[in-house]
């Protein structure tokens, strides 16, 4: 199978559309002439035109809404907004309206729309760059939220997302752009609401998502250094959520921690947390552990920066106040 | 305003009178309703601006777009939605143009070309824009309407959407209905420059403010805009000057406007005008006026009647149409 960046599977996935379908164009903030703030559509505006690769004012609301309204009439339009961040601009017609019109509408007119958007910190970026937000769009019925971990899911995903009818948040990380990976040749797609098992344990379940995937994996390894058999389930979708996936997992470890980069108060990671003790309170012999970011707005400096985003040993501090007994 | 009727023809200018007729009657029996418990939420009535929309989309095809904001039953009727099914979504039944899941404030009828209903000011303007834009993008030659006030005059969106509908030339007329006030607050205590109209230059598009109590005058000006807009010229800003002779809502006794100011704005009753200039052209007389009204009455009641008799949605419906299968 052949090797490729989570940008550069993501990439594909918008050529492979944008060739196949002349409803399909993409529209955001320097995607054409600059490539991309990520370089994801690097090189498109000069193979596809400024007809089907649209840069567009700093104007997020509005091209969130010209999408909507493309989408409804027939049009197949998908957004890249340049962070997640910058959605908070876009978050009355994300919210009030994307989310909405389906349902108001009594089911006459859909809005089948994909908004990319990468999210996270630690790349020194402040405050106001480096925020974990996919929780809050999880909260609205409406909506579907993905969060892609690998390049194989960053393409299956996405192909995925823009057939699903509906619209999705497209969350990346702006830490991954640059992972490698396996990514099939032929055709595939990854479904919307399955979490994958990205390793098989038996003492407990490590839940996370995105970049946190990779960190769970990294605690993993240590924690069998520790003689901890550590599972590891990679959500894929928060919205909707992989519940089942969850009670099998701790039905057969019987202790979960939750790992999450946003700060915990009010986020996705008690969603989780509440999910499995709400639906697999019996098969626990621990309450569910939950490591997340700082309660604090991101700050700049490197030391403070890695201090406020959860690392394996973070993680692995985590599971020891769980079960202390069992580390070697 | 009678010599402007030449143009239009009698079976045209007695369309435009009968919708304007349904338009007030059915307003003043959703009030009724409204005060019998029937109609619950808010109820934003569009009493003394009718000519604005009928006159406005007189001028469009029916594969041509209209969007509106919470003040939207008179968009919807005057874009051909059946009174029937508007009156069932305000009472909340299965039979409504929504199946009773949007109401007063979200009407949809895509049949119809009508795309919403939307209670978030100026949320629907980029939207709408959008539309006009699907419309360019697929060749379909189609044009979009877009109803706001002059409260949305002030966001975000109105600018945003303007600029970039101005930058890419989509056809789409933006229609500013200026009824002078933003719930209670008058528009020169919310506006720099009252001058509303005047935001279209910045834009780089046609900006003009109407007699919205003038149908012939807002039709004229609404159907340049959508010439322009048909040839891929643009868009354009069109101000109408209106007035609502209710407070913003039914919860609201409207006490911050002076009653010389709604003396002098009832004078100017837009369905009395158009009258009067029909009248003077021989298109109408008493016994005509008068046959209109009992027949757009007649079916007004079998719009309440069918709402009233017809069911709630059954229970199950409170999970449906969340997501679109795929």
């Amino acid at each position: 199978m052949p090797e490729m960046t989570y940008r550069e599977a993501l990439s594909l996935a918008l050529r492979e559309e944008l060739r196949r379908r002349d409803c399909f164009f993409l529209m955001g903030e320097d995607i054409g002439a600059y490539g991309g703030s990520y370089a994801v559509t690097k090189g498109f505006l000069e193979e596809f035109g400024e007809r089907r690769v649209k840069d567009t004012p700093i104007s997020e609301s509005a091209i969130v809404g010209l999408a909507i309204g493309a989408a409804m009439l027939g049009a197949c339009p998908m957004i890249e907004l340049m962070t997640i961040n910058f959605s908070l601009l876009a978050m009355d017609q994300i919210v009030n309206h994307a989310a909405k019109i389906h349902y108001m509408s009594g089911g006459q007119v859909a809005v089948p729309l994909v908004l990319r958007m990468p999210t996270g910190g630690g790349f020194q970026l402040g405050a106001q760059h480096s925020q974990n937000l996919e929780g809050w769009f999880a909260h609205v019925p409406g909506l579907k939220v993905v969060t892609p971990s690998t390049p194989y899911d960053a393409k299956g995903l996405l192909k995925a997302a823009i057939n699903d009818g509906n619209p999705v948040i497209f969350v990346e990380h702006s830490l991954l752009y640059g992972m490698r990976g396996e990514v099939p040749e032929e055709e595939y797609v990854v479904p919307l609401g399955q979490a994958a098992i990205r390793r098989e344990g038996t003492d407990l379940t490590l839940i996370a998502y995105s970049r946190m995937a990779h960190v769970a994996l990294e605690a993993a390894d240590k924690l069998a250094a520790r003689g901890i058999s550590a599972e590891v389930v990679d959500l894929r979708s928060l919205r909707p959520l992989d519940v089942d996936a969850l009670v099998r997992s701790v039905q057969k470890t019987n202790r979960a921690l939750v790992v999450e980069e946003a700060p915990k108060s009010g986020g996705f990671g008690g969603e989780v947390v509440a999910t499995i003790s709400d639906q697999a309170f019996d098969f626990l012999d621990a309450p569910v552990g939950w490591v997340g970011g700082a309660d604090v707005p991101m700050p700049y400096t490197r030391p403070l920066e890695a201090l406020a985003i959860p690392d394996a040993d973070k993680v692995v501090a985590g599971v020891q106040r769980m079960m202390p007994g069992r580390f070697r | 305003m009678s010599d402007r009727l030449d143009d239009l023809g009698r079976d045209e200018a007695l369309r435009l009178y009968r919708q304007m007729v349904l338009i007030r009657l059915f307003e003043e029996r959703a009030a009724q309703e409204y005060a019998y418990q029937k109609i619950g939420g808010f109820l934003h009535l569009y009493i003394g601006e009718e000519a604005v929309a009928v006159g406005a989309i007189s001028t469009i095809r029916q594969d041509d777009l209209v969007v509106s904001h919470y003040r939207d039953h008179g968009h919807a009727l005057a874009k051909g939605s059946d009174p029937k099914k508007v009156m069932a979504e305000l009472f909340g039944k299965v039979t409504g143009l929504c199946k009773g899941k949007g109401g007063s404030m979200h009407l949809f009828d895509v049949e119809h070309g009508f795309l919403g209903g939307y209670a978030i000011v100026a949320g629907g303007m980029p939207i709408a824009a959008g539309h006009a834009l699907a419309s360019q993008y697929l060749g379909q030659g189609r044009v979009v309407l877009d109803f706001f006030g002059d409260g949305a005059a002030n966001e975000g969106e109105f600018h945003e959407t303007l600029n970039v509908a101005g930058l890419w030339k989509l056809p789409i007329v933006f229609i500013l209905e200026n009824n002078l006030y933003a719930m209670g607050t008058r528009v020169d205590r919310a506006s720099a420059n009252p001058e509303l109209w005047e935001r279209a230059q910045a834009y780089n598009m046609p900006g003009q403010r109407v007699d919205g109590m003038d149908v012939l005058a807002v039709r004229r000006a609404v159907g340049e805009a959508v010439r322009r807009a048909r040839a891929g010229e643009g868009p354009s800003l069109v101000e109408a000057l209106t007035y609502r002779f209710r407070g913003h809502s039914m919860a609201d006794p409207a006490r911050y406007r002076e009653r010389a100011e709604v003396e002098s704005w009832s004078g100017r009753d837009p369905i009395t005008l158009f009258s009067a200039a029909l009248q003077e052209a021989e298109m109408l007389d008493d016994a005509g006026s008068q046959r209109i009204h009992d027949e757009v009455a007649a079916q007004v009641e079998e719009a309440v009647r069918f709402a009233d008799e017809s069911p709630f949605p059954p229970p199950e419906a409170l999970y449906q149409d969340v997501y679109a299968e795929g």
